[in-house]
């Protein structure tokens, strides 16, 4: 009846290649190897953000320290480390002090299943280019970073500071609304490759990835991930014109580095995620792959050896461009507007999508169909549905601020709490109702929420 | 099991029971919440330990990184304040009453599982992997499965009448102050 | 004893991880200067004087309560679509009836959510 009793598992589940026999000097090098690597990614990450949005706007960025530049990031942080340390004497010390550690500790942790490449030989050791596998590691991964939140929650907490309470708020409800979009998205990862395993997934993506076949996952995880990781255009809990600077408002020195670095982090560590899960890893693209391929070596040159660190690396990379140019290029979101991608648009599609791509799978599964072709027609259709409906949303967004004019202008009080404060949008001052300004017009240059409503569902919203 | 993971799992139930202990003690509402993290932390590790890996992650994922987060949400959303709340301390009648529930449904749970349990071992070879929890639910526990689905839906309701607005005399539950 | 070891990685790189933070964190108040100054302590609101903060008073939108309770029900909906996903070539079409049932089932209630308002930041 127990679950133990249950017998052995399918082969596919258990990772690919050997794990648990490394010495324990290689399993120290490759512990110290990916800590170095997250560091080193950090401070070229903010180095090359700078240099790219500093591009992007007709600037030339940081380009004084270090051949172009490079060097900065690790200039800002020594000079981090000469600021004062405060703590606010509001704070609740423990916590304060505890948050950071809580924020970085996870953010590196999770690194612990990413496969960097397949078997190599270290100083004569055959052993795998990842430090660890388990059957169930991208749950770790989405378990452990969920620990993350603490760091945020707490950080606003303890700072007994309102400004850094409501970044807080707004931060860790924003990272828990995609969190569930994020792991929507994987069950049809799951579905296609049978295992959790890390390196077993990047092992299935040998023909095709699964970006191909899964094009609307990938998309929703593309998003969620953005979100997740609190970036532009998401990144609503840093708006300056309205929360200071979030939840870590508070912090400065090594702690305020610290909740940097694991902001950081967390941006490598989800798109090592999208590599893996939907780019093939540290497989080489396409015709690369073809490289050196004959049938002593099926797997082609650039797929054996320390080559496929490259391709890994160069992956990430990309996504770390895009996050980049997203920040460039987008402005940032309203609240309400963000809070509807992740919980109306987000979720159901990907729930339609799990049970569409499960049907499929259940249907072909004793019949030779051609099944890649088929989910790459059910794929591309959803796809399309997918921005049909964003872009659906967004004119019905204009129209719902078109109709705004009937927004009753009740329940405003010009005392409110004993102080006098100005009409919002959508409302007008009781003595002058007759003289307002219509909504439209007077918002016409601004990006001001407004009581802007559904139609449909707006029934008591 | 071998001598060390018993030692293991042995100081992991320490440190459940006694952070547990100190979550009912602490004065401080959030050092409670955070107590119970590492007691929740700890029985994920008891449940690595008995080869249960999906159900150790699970119990980070939901218990560890859903549930408290909920509490925490609770206890900002009414500012809780730093420092000791002197409010938080029961009488002494309370407290007896209080200990005696737990003890009895201490004993209840030992008896139980003491039981239903005691002779089973462990088999190395097998996990508690996703695939056999999977095979397990969704072969012989699919009415439970199903009925799980209703619960939620029942959460789901419940959660909405509670910060329901339209309801006469409700606009207490509403915002007050702190954005929109 | 392959099963532990496959964990003995990671708690190395926790334990470095954490080595690290916690370095960070006591390094930062030693290489510090440390002036004494009234102001630098107090709540930071754009260099005015913080607002008095009423007691139990100035409460937050409760719908952020409800976006934390949405997040347990759907975590959950999650775990279990995760054990069905790598089993379902062995479960067939009846683990997908199962399936639909369930989430048609806790759809039900996300549909009955998104009428009542809940899904809606206003």
């Amino acid at each position: 009846m127990s679950v133990h009793t249950l017998g052995r598992l399918p082969l596919a589940y258990q990772p690919a290649g050997t794990f648990g026999t490394d010495p324990w000097w290689l399993v120290v090098l490759k512990a110290v190897g990916i800590f170095v690597f997250l560091v080193v990614m950090t401070l070229l990450a903010i180095w090359w953000e700078r240099r790219v949005v500093a591009r992007m706007q007709h600037r030339i960025g940081p380009n004084r320290v270090g051949p172009q530049g490079l060097l900065q990031s690790l200039a800002d942080g020594i000079k981090l480390a000469l600021k004062e340390d405060i703590v606010p004497r509001a704070a609740d010390k423990v916590v304060f002090v505890l948050a950071p550690v809580l924020a970085a500790v996870p953010a590196f942790m999770a690194y612990a299943v990413m496969p960097f490449g397949p078997q190599v030989s270290i100083f004569g050791h055959r052993t795998m280019l990842q430090l660890t596998d388990l059957p169930v590691a991208v749950l770790y991964v989405i378990a452990v970073t969920s620990i993350g939140v603490y760091g945020i929650v707490l950080a606003g907490w303890s700072s007994g500071s309102t400004y850094p309470l409501l970044g807080a708020l707004r931060s860790s409800a924003q990272v828990i609304s995609y969190e569930i979009a994020m792991g929507l998205s994987f069950v049809a990862v799951f579905l296609f490759a049978g295992s959790m395993s890390t390196s077993q997934i990047v092992n299935q993506q040998t023909n095709l990835w699964f970006a191909i076949p899964l094009l609307p996952s990938f998309l929703i995880y593309a998003t969620a991930m953005v979100g997740e990781t609190n970036r532009a255009p998401f990144d609503l809990p840093e708006a300056e014109g309205e929360l200071v600077g979030g939840f870590h408002t508070e912090y400065s020195s090594l702690k305020f580095a610290l909740f940097f670095l694991a902001e950081y982090i967390n941006m490598v560590t989800v798109s090592t995620l999208a590599t893996t899960l939907f780019l093939g890893g540290w497989r080489a693209p396409w015709p690369l792959s073809l490289v050196g391929v004959d049938p002593a070596h099926p797997e082609g040159l650039l797929n054996t050896g320390w080559w496929p660190v490259l391709w890994f690396i160069a992956k990430i990379n990309i996504f770390i461009f895009v996050f980049i140019w997203l920040r460039g290029t987008l402005p940032r979101l309203r609240y309400d507007q963000f809070m509807r991608i992740g919980w109306k648009i987000l979720i159901p599609v990907s729930l339609l999508w799990i049970l569409a791509v499960a049907a499929i799978r259940a249907l072909t599964l004793d019949i030779t169909l051609d099944r890649r072709t088929l989910f790459v027609w059910v794929g591309g259709v959803l796809a399309v549905v997918f921005v049909v409906s964003l872009a659906w949303d967004t004119l019905a967004e204009r129209r719902g601020a078109a109709g705004a004019q009937d927004v009753p202008a009740a329940g405003f009080d010009p005392m409110a709490g004993g102080y006098p404060v100005p009409p919002l949008p959508g409302q007008s001052l009781p003595a002058y109702a007759d003289l307002a300004v219509s909504p439209v017009s007077a918002r016409a240059g601004s990006a001001e929420p407004d009581g802007t409503r559904d139609p449909v569902e707006g029934d008591d919203a | 099991m071998n001598a060390a993971v018993t030692v293991v799992f042995a100081l992991l139930g320490v440190l459940a029971v006694g952070s547990a202990l100190l979550v009912v003690t602490t004065r401080q509402v959030v050092h409670a919440a955070l107590w119970l993290v590492v007691a929740l932390g700890a029985v994920a590790g008891c449940y690595l330990l008995l080869r249960a890996e999906f159900v150790a992650w699970v119990q980070v994922l939901v218990y560890v990184g859903a549930v408290v987060v909920l509490l925490l949400f609770a206890l900002m959303l009414t500012k809780a304040p730093i420092g000791v709340s002197e409010d938080l301390d029961a009488g002494l009648a309370q407290r007896v009453v209080a200990a005696m529930v737990a003890l009895a449904t201490g004993a209840l749970l030992v008896t139980v599982l003491v039981d239903g349990f005691s002779g089973e071992v462990i088999d190395q070879g097998a996990t508690g992997g996703a695939p056999a929890i999977g095979a397990s639910v969704f072969r012989s526990w699919v009415l439970p499965f199903e009925v799980l689905s209703v619960l939620l839906l029942a959460a789901l309701v419940g959660a909405i009448v509670l910060s329901r607005r339209d309801v006469p005399g409700a606009g207490a539950a509403d915002s007050v102050a702190g954005g929109r | 004893m392959r099963r532990v070891n496959v964990y003995a990685p990671i708690l190395v790189l926790g334990l470095l991880s954490t080595g690290f933070a916690v370095v960070s964190v006591v390094a930062g108040s030693l290489t510090g200067p440390k002036r004494y100054n009234r102001a630098r302590l107090d709540a930071y609101e754009c260099g005015i004087e913080p607002t008095p903060q009423p007691v139990g008073g100035g409460r937050f939108p409760v719908k952020y309560y409800l976006t934390a309770m949405l997040f347990i029900i759907f975590d959950i909906e999650i775990i279990f679509l995760y054990p069905w996903a790598v089993a379902f070539d062995s479960l067939g079409l009846f683990g997908l009836v199962e399936m639909v049932l369930f989430i048609v089932t806790v759809f039900v209630a996300y549909a009955y959510v998104w009428r009542r308002g809940g899904l809606d930041w206003d």
